[in-house]
């Protein structure tokens, strides 16, 4: 909300302080300013000159040469501009002084612009009649002023007068936010009670006079809200003999500071009691509605209407209608019709101030696609006491502004209001909750400032209806806090039961994950948990995939965000290819997100959230690496026992040769591969690609920061290689699972130390050699130990069909 | 006798001053120490001696000794020292070539900010929890006194899965589990994961990352906000934080509040950075609402308690002067080698 601040010192006149001071207060006091402008910055020394005589320029068509009375004297002045006459008042910029743009009306420079006394075609010039775009502004805040030329003032002013005085340039806007729960602040009153109670000042509200010039609005009007629920009030008040023209200019200079184009003195009023009151009227031409009768009620489903925008609106039955006795005249709250809009021929004006459902015309505003002024107000839910006053406001303004006649009484639509609140006072429960030490009295004073008054007798405080926000001792306290300040409020540390910090378990197996992927080189990703369905194709899954079964969000920000992820490798792959078209070189990433598995579709339950610990890497290091990384975390996370790799993984997107599930005491813990060359093609991975996710909510249950320690063995250990030629598609997990079942317990460790196909063996056979080391823990091993259980290995090996190489 | 010893040493100490090498004093050694060596074979007639010139031999055979082998082992000593000095002068290197380094990966820069507000928050007692990430409808929004029809609930924020499911807008939806569990006292930190309908640009992303703060206690006060967070602020930012708070609205804390804090690259004298403010806003907080503390079954006449939220993107960016927030969720590696 923007406003003037000379309009909030209409209201608080003993208001002193400087822009940056007001910015600073109102902020700290709980209305924040975003920020303001001067409308008089980079305007120095601008007079009102009068234009006393016009010469033509003796070498130059286009210019004209003016004497202009200044006061204290008269100058000459060349100008081209086409539409000064003798005898006009002008704004003068004197030779030294400045305007704040040129006089095209496009950006203004930072340091404004210099004027200085010279010659145009060798004719002295002493200065420089002004556009109102030079003086920084436009026409819609001085729609009198000429569309292209000089500023000309209608009115009668001082000749030699500071004439951006003169202009009401004087002034400073300020930008505030308004918070949701403070309805009574978007407006000129509401911000201007603030600004008095943040400083301490007087408030004097603008005086509403109930006007009337004969008459009874019973004779012009009559009004039916059908359904009280979504109109709790409906005031309607009716003017005659109205005489459009303009509005008075500080009316005017108001309003457009606002960011309100002045259109006449009947539209201007009702967006000036708008402003001022926070409550949106409207103004009808009463000729135009039927049976002079106002009927308030829903819309059917497919009704279609007119806006006085000339555009066409959809409508249904969830949405208000202002209706005569024939016909829809208005969308309640959000803009009326184009059948009953004000023209410039108007004589009858039927005025309505009402109070709607904030929540249904926050809706209706979607659902006809239109979001006004008016409708943004009533969304807030304005106070129905507020329609009543902002309505004989404005009758007020119009007999003020010799606008029109009032006609005596206003129809009054009501249902029960709301009543004002009650609520003890109660100081040293606010003390309690802020930690403070405020005075009794001081917090009676704060109260009376906002307008809320203590009733000595009860002990109560009594709240005014426009603050709907103050329900709670707890919204009291936050009402003393405002206004005592919270910057003087203490800094304490709660002193309560010692508790004791912690980061559970989960978490610390996740930061165990973090710190072995980067010690293995892999920097972390993050990447976002909604992707496109399209993901699935990309990926091969089958079309039974279980995968596919994905949570869809039904508002989505577009088909690339619109369903929840299954499985965490696209966001993995889709970094990959950006490092990998980046020229990037051997790049490791990792990342820790959760995917969404739908128990049930459309969900009834909250889905399952599954921790992933996803590794992607290119470039240098092969599907090795990646199991290196794999056993790096699970030996730092406590997963001492043996890890299988079930080759039978069955990952459409992974190299059919080249993936194995990871297995641990029987349960699949997650899996690794190669990408499959055709994923890679359809991510643009141009390169080959490894990867590996595990389902930390499978890792967690087997990991544990426990560790015993084992004794350092006291005996030696003795060593054997064995070194046999294997069937070719014999894995070497199958030969260290003989080694490990029947090396007994003396068999400490056992290495591959040799892999070898080609030329000195035979096709479809490898060779493999393996060192194994025996050791006991109570004594030194005899020839006798080690025999026998070389033996038991060497026999199961044979039984495989490998055969031993002397 | 005695003579032949003379000799003996004089002869095995002209030939340690002649040696050039550790191995020629090696065989000096041998020669006269060794046990067919020469001092040996002189015990070794000892027999001839007469039996009571026999000790007062051994005692000038064993000086001699003594007097050889002291000699021989500082040349020893001297010689190796000499080859030492050969070997180190030969083995110089050029301490400015390449180093070889184990390429560790980095993390995340908001995972730094995150671990970062976790190490202050658990130094002061708070338990780390988490929450769902697709929420239910009542512990996202009415559990925080946010009700049906309020704005905050509008469509344009909120991805929905149905009309009671949705993807979490804020991890204060994790303070009504916690306080739900009825034990108190509560000092908890909530970071996870958020949503809410943005396009991605610069500054906005669909998904991004918050942590919640809940205390909860008999007297926990306004005040006791303050200086929790304004300690938090100084342990995050530098002990010459200060910090400002600004009355502001959330439908779950009454008093509310947003927290400032003096710019982190001028010191609050105002820059470029901080548009010339010398202030940033970084955090949303207040008292827990007593309606709030009634729905989860808290007592607001028992309790009272404060709640905050951070953005932890927010907290990268600025302290690593990120300028767009796209960088986060890209993943290149030239970016992310940088933290």
């Amino acid at each position: 909300m923007n406003t003037a601040l000379s309009w909030i010192k209409a209201y608080v006149p003993d208001l002193d302080c400087t822009d940056q001071e007001y910015m600073d207060a109102m902020t700290l006091s709980g209305t924040k300013v975003e920020g303001y402008s001067r409308r008089d910055h980079n305007l120095e020394k601008i007079v009102v000159g009068q234009i006393e005589k016009i010469e033509r320029h003796p070498d130059a068509d286009k210019l004209i040469v003016c004497q202009v009375n200044i006061g204290s004297e008269v100058i000459q002045i060349v100008t081209g501009a086409p539409n000064v006459k003798e005898g006009d008042k002008v704004p003068v910029v004197l030779d030294g002084g400045k305007v704040a743009g040129g006089h095209d009306g496009g950006p203004l420079p930072e340091e404004g612009i210099r004027i200085r006394a010279g010659k145009l075609r060798g004719v002295p010039s002493n200065g420089m009649m002004c556009s109102i775009e030079e003086l920084g502004s436009d026409r819609m805040m001085y729609p009198e002023a000429p569309e292209m030329g000089i500023y000309i003032f209608e009115e009668d002013v001082e000749t030699g007068s500071d004439a951006i005085e003169a202009l009401g340039l004087h002034d400073t806007v300020f930008e505030y936010e308004v918070t949701s729960n403070r309805v009574d602040c978007y407006s000129v009153i509401g911000i201007a009670r603030e600004a008095a109670a943040t400083f301490r000042k007087p408030f004097y509200p603008p005086q509403v006079v109930v006007t009337g010039n004969g008459g009874n609005v019973e004779e012009y009007i009559s009004v039916e809200v059908e359904d009280e629920e979504l109109c709790p009030r409906y005031c309607a008040r009716v003017c005659t003999n109205i005489q459009i023209g303009p509005s008075p200019k500080w009316m005017q200079r108001r309003l457009a500071a606002s960011g309100i184009r002045p259109i006449n003195n009947l539209v201007d009023i009702t967006n000036y009691v708008m402003e001022e009151f926070g409550q949106p009227m409207h103004a009808y031409d009463l000729d135009t509605i039927a049976g002079h009768k106002i009927i308030v009620r829903r819309a059917k489903d497919g009704d279609v209407f007119r806006t006085l925008d000339g555009q066409e609106r959809n409508l249904d039955a969830d949405v208000l209608m202002i209706c005569d006795a024939e016909k829809e005249v208005g969308i309640a709250g959000i803009m009326g019709g184009e059948n009953s809009m004000i023209t410039d021929e108007v004589k009858t004006v039927l005025f309505e101030a009402a109070s709607f459902n904030g929540a249904n015309i926050r809706k209706s505003a979607k659902r006809v696609g239109l979001r006004t002024d008016a409708s943004g107000k009533f969304e807030k839910g304005l106070d129905p006491h507020n329609a009543e006053a902002a309505i004989n406001r404005a009758c007020q303004l119009i007999e003020e502004l010799g606008c029109g006649e009032v006609v005596n009484g206003m129809v009054d639509v009501c249902g029960k209001l709301r009543t004002e609140t009650e609520l003890p006072f109660e100081p040293d429960q606010y003390n309690k909750l802020l930690g403070t030490d405020v005075s009794r009295e001081e917090m009676l004073e704060i109260f009376n400032m906002i307008e809320v008054r203590y009733d000595a007798d009860a002990d109560k405080l009594i709240i005014p209806t426009f603050r709907q926000d103050l329900l709670r001792q707890c919204d009291m306290a936050e009402e003393v806090a405002r206004f005592y300040g919270y910057d003087k409020i203490p800094s304490t540390l709660p002193n309560g039961e010692a508790t004791t910090g912690k980061l559970p378990f989960k978490l610390r197996i996740e930061q165990k994950a973090r710190d072995i992927a980067e010690y293995c080189g892999f920097s972390q990703g993050m990447c976002y948990s909604f992707e496109s369905p399209k993901v699935f194709d990309k990926l091969l899954l089958a079309a039974d995939d279980p995968a596919r079964r994905a949570i869809s969000i039904a508002n989505p920000l577009g088909e690339d965000f619109s369903v929840m992820r299954t499985v965490s490798l696209n966001g993995m792959l889709l970094s990959l290819a950006t490092n990998y078209n980046r020229r990037n070189k051997d790049v490791r990433l990792y990342e820790l997100g959760n995917i969404y598995i739908p128990k049930d579709l459309p969900l009834t339950e909250l889905p399952d959230e599954r921790m992933q610990f996803t590794l992607g890497m290119y470039g240098e290091g092969d599907f090795f690496t990646m199991k290196g990384v794999i056993e790096e975390f699970f030996e730092s996370i406590g997963l001492h026992k043996k890890i299988l790799y079930d080759p039978n993984a069955g990952k459409n997107f992974l190299h059919p040769g080249r993936q194995a599930n990871v297995i641990y005491e029987g349960c699949i813990l997650g899996y690794l591969g190669e990408v499959h060359p055709e994923v890679c093609d359809n991510y643009d991975l141009k390169t080959r690609a490894y990867v590996a996710v595990l389902d930390m909510p499978s890792v967690i249950p087997h990991a544990t920061f426990d560790r015993k320690y084992e004794g350092i063995a006291k005996y030696p250990a003795v060593m054997r290689d064995i070194s046999m030629v294997v069937p070719r598609q014999i894995m070497v997990g199958q030969i260290e699972e003989v080694i490990a079942q029947r090396g007994g317990k003396i068999l400490e460790d056992y290495q591959l130390f040799d892999i070898y196909e080609g030329n000195q063996i035979r096709e479809g056979y490898k060779s493999v050699a393996y060192s194994i080391t025996f050791r006991a823990k109570d004594r030194t091993l005899e020839e006798a130990d080690i025999t026998a259980a070389m033996k038991k290995i060497l026999n199961g090996l044979e039984g495989m069909g490998i055969e031993l190489r002397s | 006798m005695r003579e032949k010893l003379e000799q003996i040493k004089a002869e095995a100490l002209r030939q340690i001053e002649a040696s050039d090498a550790l191995e020629k004093l090696n065989e000096v050694r041998v020669n006269y120490l060794g046990k067919k060596g020469e001092l040996t074979a002189v015990l070794k007639g000892m027999k001839d001696v007469a039996a009571e010139e026999r000790p007062k031999v051994g005692q000038l055979v064993n000086e001699t000794r003594a007097e050889i082998e002291k000699v021989l082992d500082e040349s020893i000593r001297k010689m190796e020292q000499r080859v030492r000095d050969a070997k180190l002068k030969t083995e110089v290197i050029d301490v400015t070539l390449p180093a070889k380094k184990n390429s560790v990966g980095h993390r995340h820069p908001s995972t730094i900010a995150l671990e970062e507000v976790e190490r202050i928050f658990i130094g002061m007692g708070y338990e780390v929890v988490e929450g769902p990430e697709v929420e239910r409808d009542y512990y996202n929004f009415e559990a925080l006194n946010i009700p049906a029809d309020h704005p905050a609930k509008d469509e344009q924020d909120t991805f929905y899965i149905t009309g009671d499911i949705l993807l979490r807008t804020q991890t204060s939806s994790t303070q009504v589990h916690e306080m739900e569990k009825g034990k108190l006292p509560i000092r908890m930190i909530a970071p996870g994961r958020v949503f809410r309908s943005d396009e991605v640009d610069a500054t906005h992303s669909p998904s991004f990352h918050q942590i919640e703060g809940l205390v909860i206690d008999r007297n926990i006060t306004f005040a006791d906000l303050k200086g929790t967070l304004a300690e938090f602020a100084r342990e995050l930012f530098g002990k010459e934080t200060k910090v400002k708070f600004r009355p502001h609205h959330f439908p779950f804390t009454e008093p509310s509040a947003e927290m400032d804090v003096t710019c982190f690259k001028c010191g609050g004298k105002g820059c470029r950075f901080c548009k010339g403010e010398g202030w940033i806003e970084i955090l949303g907080c207040g008292m827990v609402h007593p309606h709030v503390l009634e729905m989860s079954g808290i007592d607001p006449e028992k309790y009272s308690g404060f709640a905050f939220g951070v953005g932890l993107e927010r907290i990268a960016l600025l302290k690593y002067e990120i300028d767009d927030m796209r960088l986060l969720y890209e993943n290149d590696i030239r970016f992310l080698k940088q933290f």
